[in-house]
């Protein structure tokens, strides 16, 4: 203080602070750590530095099996742990080369956009917190109960699911599945107009959102930004559409694009693929083929030697999978391109000469989950 | 474009590539000297427009070092894997591909973290997830931590 | 009607004539002091507590939760439980924080928003004093307390704290405005700054009914600008906790942060007892002039009611917002003010004054 208090006046001006937002910091949701510089409220520049939760998934995978590495891969984006799972079983599937019955291909749908409307309600929950809206957290926590629920009585947990497994998944749904998703989109249809309601048409909402994190389309592509967060650039990066796997190549469904390229349209399109979701959720529920719940495995799960990649769309943009075997039983090199982690890149470029409110609104609006940046 | 086509393209531009075999995707070995070229030919020329750069990973493949790049087009809906190799494994070190896709420059920070590949003319080569003073590069075959990792 | 059943005036001579009866004058003067400062210190307390209490009921219906219900019944003791437990706690000194300066402020806060209360009419003959301007004296004071915030963001020798306490300085500076000005068409319409004499002249009919249109407009823009001069949210930037983690109070502890959050709600108190003895006639009952008999009637609910009813409206009011709305960026809040409110305020003055000349109002 006393060095900035003794510096003549044109000095002062020019002068820069940093604050450290993080690792513990309430709206970077986990331990991200933001070393910002600021002149005055605005944001000169940023430098994320992640790695506090670094676990090294990658290198552990490599001690372990194909069915190990599943549950590993459910600590990475913990709120679309069934997304992360099918990456790897897609993987494994297609360099064994085995069909998966066409019950658990639906089975895997159903429950990647169950995970994809669960991660979008909490996204929806936290949005609301960070920009200060509270009463928003409890009604997005009260709404995603009822999947969790669902979860539970088919896969054991709530949370963590490793329900999939290489060749199909790990037990048969609950007899009440059914009954309880359809439950789920008839409440779930009528709650949603609330969440419109209380965030989406409110003037202070929009004024916080519209204009603010201009991301452009060649921007987004360049920085690899996807997910929802691309497709609010206008970017149609879906990989449902582009490569489909499982039952996506056969449901109807519109990709959400949207051109502002702010805040506020990377919002819309979240809220949109909601509607989305249940509509895909909605042509599968209640046509789920008879039939075994997993393809015949062999006990020991070998990989032919060979490099494997696999792309998915999880909740918050497109998840890689890379295998490189050598034929063992473990994969010996094991990448994941983590959607969190390359969104991450962006948030800098788009965050200069705004406000520290609007890096709050900004850094929400990308949707990071800290586990998925660090792995 | 489709596979033949794309790669007697790649050829074209760097005559010294050889096509690895891989079911998935086109996948062809550049020599180290030739990538940055290619990497910003492959993106500018319109035919190839390759815009999106998927992922971009280390390999350590015992004697070599690697880092493979899997490039997309968005416009003309083709991937492509590029694949460098280096048998320095003291000094490895590759150019930057980050003045081409910005989204190389986490990714290559990640690379020197895991691998200790040098990226020449990256702005910002800090490691990303470990810390400053870490010693040694824990996704190497050759990497030894008797405290953490339990060999059976 | 002049008559009131409920009035504390000879309540009170009836205190000062037996204490002058057994003491001097000087002594029973220290001595009625002392009653008021003990008599305020504890309703400050209750008050303090029950707002508490009654924010997080208010906000737990807001949101489908229960809110406290654990400690008494419907958990009326849980902000009780909750400053001992603050009581309790380390007070935590900062390194390199101006150590005078951090512990004074605090204490500028609290006695800021006390000095304030002094002037409020809880009813007839019942306030500690009756100031001839006391509209303006509780302008003057309870802006005060930002001196005590801008002392804390300061003296804590944290960035966050200094961001949040400059920008609650532009914010009070700011909303003083509004608040000001908005006080002011009403005492255009009353032409008295004397709170019990604007409070008498509401007899018959309120002045938002009295002043109708500029009146409403005038309420309107108080309640939005003393939600704002008391840092509440939507307008909550100072201690905006998704940002500044908690602003200016972040590195206070202990009974220390428990002075600003205390503050905070006396203000909030105070504000709504203001709006509610300005705008809503403070303890008068509902008169309708002419209505003789239902005029008596409403006579007979106590002054205190209908000034603690008033008042708790304002507040819930104020929670409402609170919780429903997401919080404004600082360059909006300052458009807000110095693009709207101020020149609707200033033009609004002068409709008021219009209609004052033109015998326009009731």
């Amino acid at each position: 203080m006393k060095e900035i208090i003794n510096l003549p006046v044109s000095k002062i001006e020019e002068e820069e602070y940093h604050i450290n937002m993080g690792p513990q910091h309430p709206s970077t949701h986990g331990v991200l750590r933001l070393l910002v510089s600021l002149q005055g409220e605005i944001v000169k520049s940023l430098k994320p530095h992640c790695g506090y939760i670094h676990r090294g998934i990658e290198k552990m995978c490599e001690k372990d099996t194909y069915p190990q590495v599943i549950h590993l891969t459910d600590r990475m984006d913990y709120l679309s742990a069934h997304i992360n799972n099918h990456a790897v079983c897609l993987l494994v599937e297609k360099a064994l080369e085995i069909e998966v019955p066409e019950r658990v291909k639906y089975i895997r749908t159903i429950m990647d956009e169950l995970t994809r409307i669960q991660s979008h309600q909490l996204w929806w929950s936290s949005f609301g917190m960070d920009l200060g809206g509270l009463t928003c957290f409890f009604y997005g926590l009260r709404d995603r109960e009822m999947i969790l629920d669902i979860w539970e009585e088919t896969t054991g947990s709530r949370f963590l699911q490793s329900y999939n497994c290489p060749g199909g998944v790990m037990q048969d749904i609950h007899p009440n599945f059914q009954k309880k998703v359809h439950a789920f989109i008839k409440t779930f249809k009528k709650k949603i107009k609330d969440y419109d309601r209380i965030l989406s048409g409110n003037v202070i909402f929009e004024n916080r959102s519209q204009g603010v994190g201009i991301l452009s389309k060649e921007d987004a592509i360049s920085y690899g930004v996807t997910g929802p967060s691309g497709r609010g650039s206008g970017w149609s990066c879906d990989i449902r559409k582009i490569e489909p796997y499982s039952m996506y190549g056969q449901v109807h469904f519109n990709e959400v694009l949207r051109y502002e390229c702010d805040t506020y349209s990377r919002y819309m399109v979240r809220m949109q693929e909601m509607h989305e979701s249940m509509n895909i959720i909605e042509q599968l529920i209640d046509n789920i083929p008879a039939g075994d719940h997993s393809a015949k495995m062999k006990a020991v799960i070998k990989l032919p030697a060979g490099e494997y990649f696999q792309r998915v769309e999880s909740a918050r943009g497109e998840l890689d999978v890379y295998v490189v075997s050598d034929g063992n039983k473990t994969p010996y090199r094991m990448k994941f391109r983590t959607p969190s982690f390359t969104n991450l890149g962006v948030l800098d470029h788009i965050s200069r000469g705004m406000k520290i409110a609007d890096l709050v609104a900004i850094g929400a609006s990308l949707d990071l989950v800290i586990p998925d940046i660090d792995r | 474009m489709d596979n033949d086509s794309l790669k007697a393209r790649i050829l074209e531009i760097v005559p010294e590539a050889q096509q690895e075999e891989n079911k998935q995707y086109l996948t062809i070995l550049v020599p180290a000297a030739k990538l940055h070229d290619l990497a910003l030919k492959m993106k500018s020329t319109t035919d190839l427009a390759f815009d999106y750069l998927i992922c971009l990973s280390g390999v350590d493949y015992g004697k070599q070092l690697a880092v493979v790049y899997h490039i997309n087009s968005i416009l003309q809906k083709h991937t492509v894997v590029i694949k460098v190799k280096t048998d320095d494994r003291i000094n490895p070190s590759f150019d930057t591909v980050s003045d081409i896709w910005r989204t190389a420059e986490f990714h290559e920070r990640e690379a020197y973290d895991m691998f200790g590949i040098r990226f020449n003319n990256h702005p910002d080569l800090r490691r990303i997830f470990l810390e400053e003073d870490w010693k040694g590069y824990p996704l190497r075959k050759d990497y030894v931590d008797e405290v953490n990792i339990v060999e059976f | 009607m002049t008559f009131n059943i409920y009035d504390f005036t000879s309540f009170n001579r009836w205190i000062d004539e037996g204490l002058n009866s057994i003491m001097s004058p000087t002594w029973a003067l220290i001595t009625e002091m002392a009653i008021i400062g003990i008599v305020f210190l504890l309703f400050y307390a209750i008050v303090g507590l029950f707002l508490v209490y009654a924010e997080r009921k208010v906000c737990a219906f807001m949101q489908n939760r229960v809110g406290p219900n654990r400690v008494g019944p419907y958990g009326i003791f849980q902000t009780i439980a909750d400053f001992i437990k603050l009581l309790m706690k380390e007070l935590v000194y900062i390194k390199d924080s101006d150590k005078l300066l951090f512990n004074i402020a605090p204490f500028i806060v609290i006695i800021a928003s006390f000095m304030a209360l002094s002037a409020v009419p809880f009813a007839k003959g019942l306030h500690a004093i009756d100031f001839d301007i006391g509209i303006l004296y509780v302008i003057a004071v309870s802006s005060l307390g930002v001196v005590g915030i801008l002392l804390a963001g300061w003296s804590s020798n944290n960035k966050y704290s200094l961001i949040g306490a400059m920008r609650s300085g532009a914010q009070i500076v700011s909303y003083e405005l509004s608040v000001g000005l908005s006080l002011l068409t009403i005492i255009v319409l009353a032409g008295t700054m004397q709170f019990s004499e604007i409070v008498e002249m509401q007899r018959n009919g309120w002045f938002i009914f009295k002043g109708h249109i500029p009146a409403i407009i005038a309420f309107i823009v108080f309640l939005i600008a003393s939600t704002a001069e008391t840092n509440r949210g939507p307008f909550d930037l100072a201690e905006a906790e998704s940002e500044l983690t908690a602003g200016f109070h972040t590195e206070y502890s202990g009974i220390k942060f428990a002075f600003f959050f205390l503050a905070e709600y006396m203000n909030m108190f105070l504000v709504a007892s203001i709006a509610a003895t300005v705008f809503w006639g403070g303890w008068m009952p509902f008169h309708v002039s002419g209505w003789a008999g239902f005029n008596t009637i409403m006579d007979y609910i106590p002054p205190l009611v209908w000034y603690f009813g008033k008042t708790a409206f304002i507040i819930w009011l104020m929670m409402l917002f609170k919780w429903t709305f997401p919080r404004l960026r600082i360059d909006q809040l300052l458009t807000l003010e110095w693009k709207y409110l101020l020149p609707i305020n200033l033009v609004n003055i002068l409709f008021m004054a219009f209609l004052v000349l033109m015998h326009w109002h009731f």
